[in-house]
């Protein structure tokens, strides 16, 4: 059978699963469509979430750019993990405590505003909106890559998937595909990875692997890696040019982003009990690190793979180069989608590629009869054809496909579900039209959800500057203005309204501004985005951590100058405290 | 807060006081300020710095959840704050 009708049969077949799972699951009142009825047993939620969490993003391009950047390349591994320790501890137990739908919801209770519930519900539809015309433009373009068709069919088909699951299901319904989307992604991920781990080391273990010695020398993998990058003129793999603090607060940024994006904490509303979300933290974690401990791995030996394949004698000899005419049948493959290109700069039929960009390596390449880079390699190959590069048989491939489109559904899903919610519960049902009945809601909820897909199928074909920004704008966004809140809402009595409203708008205002001045995003670039034009050196991805300092600071200043919240509401704080009392479940 | 429910806030700030110190010192500490010392140390294949930031820091946090949340359920269990089974 060929690969494309492989890849239908397979990518079909998952379909099938998800809309099934859907009319299983399907939602009849408000609480399953928001919380799933707060059943979800806390592994299963952190099944979900994990899938939730990791998007087409982390799927596809995430092990490519580490192949790239090498120790730089740590921040996303750090950061979009570790605020998994933040949620746990400082945010999962007491939302679930406290019991309703929405993120926006806790913040107008707990600071008794409603303009303050506006104000978070128009940072997470901002949010979300950003993040998730990302995933539709990653299922348009697994969609073109692997089956052949346009962007929009592609696009097409993934809105209709989805629509019939999240519309139907709400929360119930997502969380249960997400199960399914978590297994067919980390069998896509992992299979791959231990066969070019075996191939490579003789260790089928990808994390293990990555520390071994290549087979049939003595050199260990990393080291080896360094050596032949060096030699090319690219950075050494396990150093970065970039420097300490801004890697530190890229760091931190997307960590404690991670714990303030609403689609990521509502999925701790779903568990049974207070200590369930406490565990389903940890649960999502294992998940998710099963994927993020095997990513390094895969991209140093997929750089490693590249390069001697590129480079297959001594730097310099005429010889070392590796001839067009012998590319493997894979390099000619991805050459006609075009994320791979060469350019016979020099005339001399045979492949070059260094980093021409180096001006210390310019004399020494000129001497070898080098005339430029020729070697254009996407960032996204390093997944897509690793199964081809590993020569698995062509199933692998097609789960392949299924897995980056899972990672992309399972994603869209959830943060289309959180704009629902934040519509039909907090500004109609919260805020406008009180007087709804919960029928009424429910539809309200179900035509929200429907719109956004529509808004964001268009945002994923379409997409608009800020869509590329979503590193800098969803999590710098979410760690300045929703985590603060949150946070300060659970941990101290006496941040109020003002405090809260004013620490958000400082926070909002602060990090948006500096990303639209620099990335030049609904305006012109008022300041090249240079490392020295940088305020203290921090880059647009990395200033969500300034504004979240200016948040705090802001918040307990003005909540030092004007009236301390009401009694009850510090009662509230008391109570969110204490696991005891939590709401009741509902059996599923 | 009753004196009890005040005990237990304090117990539990302690315990996730200690546990992000840890999680900051493997992560930013290992990890990031002082990747290049660390880096002069070598187990098997990595160096330590660059192992901690792209392994060893997640390991790590998957642990320390799962030890905040035994010790989380010890103290529910102690103050008799803990839900139903």
């Amino acid at each position: 059978m060929d690969l494309k009708t492989l890849t239908y049969i397979v990518v079909g077949l998952s379909f099938a699963l998800y809309i099934a799972i859907a009319i299983w699951s399907r939602a009849s009142t408000t609480g399953e469509f928001y919380v799933a009825g707060k059943g979800v047993n806390p592994v299963v939620n952190g099944m979900a979430t994990a899938a939730d969490w990791m998007s087409a993003a982390s799927f596809i391009s995430m092990a490519g750019l580490i192949a790239f950047l090498g120790y730089g390349g740590s921040v996303y591994l750090m950061g979009w993990t570790g605020g998994y320790c933040l949620l746990a501890m400082l945010l999962a137990p007491y939302l679930r405590k406290y019991g309703k739908f929405t993120v926006p919801e806790f913040i107008g209770d707990r600071f008794y505003s409603k303009t303050a519930r506006i104000v978070a519900v128009i940072c997470l539809i901002f949010i979300s909106f950003t993040y998730v015309a990302g995933q539709m433009r990653g299922v348009g373009i697994v969609f073109s890559r692997f089956l052949e068709v346009e962007i929009l069919t592609g696009l097409a088909v993934g809105m209709s998937i989805v629509f019939i699951y999240a519309v139907l299901g709400g929360m119930k319904g997502i969380t249960y595909t997400q199960v399914a989307q978590y297994c067919v992604l980390i069998i896509a991920y992992t299979v791959p990875a231990i066969f070019i781990a075996f191939q490579l080391t003789g260790n089928p273990i990808p994390q293990l692997a990555f520390g071994s010695t290549v087979t049939g020398t003595g050199d260990f993998m990393l080291d080896r890696l360094d050596q032949v990058v060096t030699e090319l003129g690219f950075l050494a793999y396990t150093t970065s040019n970039k420097t300490t603090i801004d890697i530190f607060c890229i760091t931190l940024a997307l960590m404690v982003g991670t714990a303030g994006l609403p689609h990521v904490i509502v999925r701790f509303f779903t568990v049974p009990k207070v200590r369930d979300a406490r565990s389903s933290a940890g649960w999502a974690l294992v998940f998710i690190a099963l994927l993020y401990t095997t990513a390094p791995a895969v991209g140093a030996m997929a750089r490693l793979n590249l390069t001697e394949t590129i480079q297959i004698g001594a730097v310099g000899d005429p010889e070392g180069n590796l001839a067009y005419e012998d590319r493997p049948d894979w390099f000619g493959r991805w050459e006609t989608t075009g994320l791979l290109t060469f350019t016979d700069k020099n005339g001399d039929g045979r492949i070059q590629y260094y980093n021409d960009a180096n001006a210390n390596f310019a004399a020494q390449a000129a001497q070898y009869g080098w005339a430029g880079n020729e070697l254009r390699v996407d960032n996204d190959i390093m997944v897509l054809a690793n199964p081809e590069i590993a020569q698995l048989p062509n199933w692998v491939i097609a789960l392949v496909a299924a897995g980056g489109i899972a990672a992309a559904l399972s994603t869209a899903a959830g943060l289309l579900l959180v704009i629902s919610s934040s519509i039909s519960h907090d500004l109609l049902k919260g805020t406008f039209t009180p007087d709804m009945t919960e029928k009424q809601e429910l539809l309200a909820g179900r035509a929200a959800a429907a719109v956004a897909i529509l808004i964001a199928g268009y945002l994923g074909y379409n997409p608009p500057g800020f869509v590329a920004q979503v590193v800098a704008f969803a999590f710098g966004l979410a760690a300045a203005s929703l985590f603060p809140v949150i946070m300060m809402g659970i941990f101290s009595k006496k941040v109020n309204r003002e405090g809260a409203i004013a620490g958000m708008l400082v926070g909002l205002v602060f990090t948006m501004g500096y990303i639209m001045a620099y990335k030049g995003i609904f305006i012109p670039v008022l300041i090249e985005n240079v490392p020295a034009n940088w305020f203290l050196g921090i880059s647009p991805e990395g200033i969500g951590v300034v504004g979240m300092l200016l948040n705090f600071a802001v918040a307990f200043g003005v909540s030092k100058v004007t009236a301390e919240p009401p009694a009850h509401i510090q009662e509230m704080v008391e109570n969110i405290r204490i696991p005891q009392g939590a709401g009741a479940a509902v059996d599923h | 807060m009753d004196k009890s429910g005040a005990a237990y806030w304090k117990r539990n700030l302690r315990l996730v006081t200690i546990s992000l110190i840890i999680w900051f010192v493997v992560s930013y500490g290992f990890g990031i300020l002082f990747v290049d010392a660390m880096n002069n140390i070598t187990i098997a294949g990595f160096q330590l710095g660059f192992w901690f930031a792209q392994q060893g820091s997640i390991y790590v946090f998957v642990a320390l959840i799962f030890v905040y949340v035994a010790n989380m359920n010890k103290l529910d269990r102690e103050f008799g704050v803990r839900e139903d089974d």
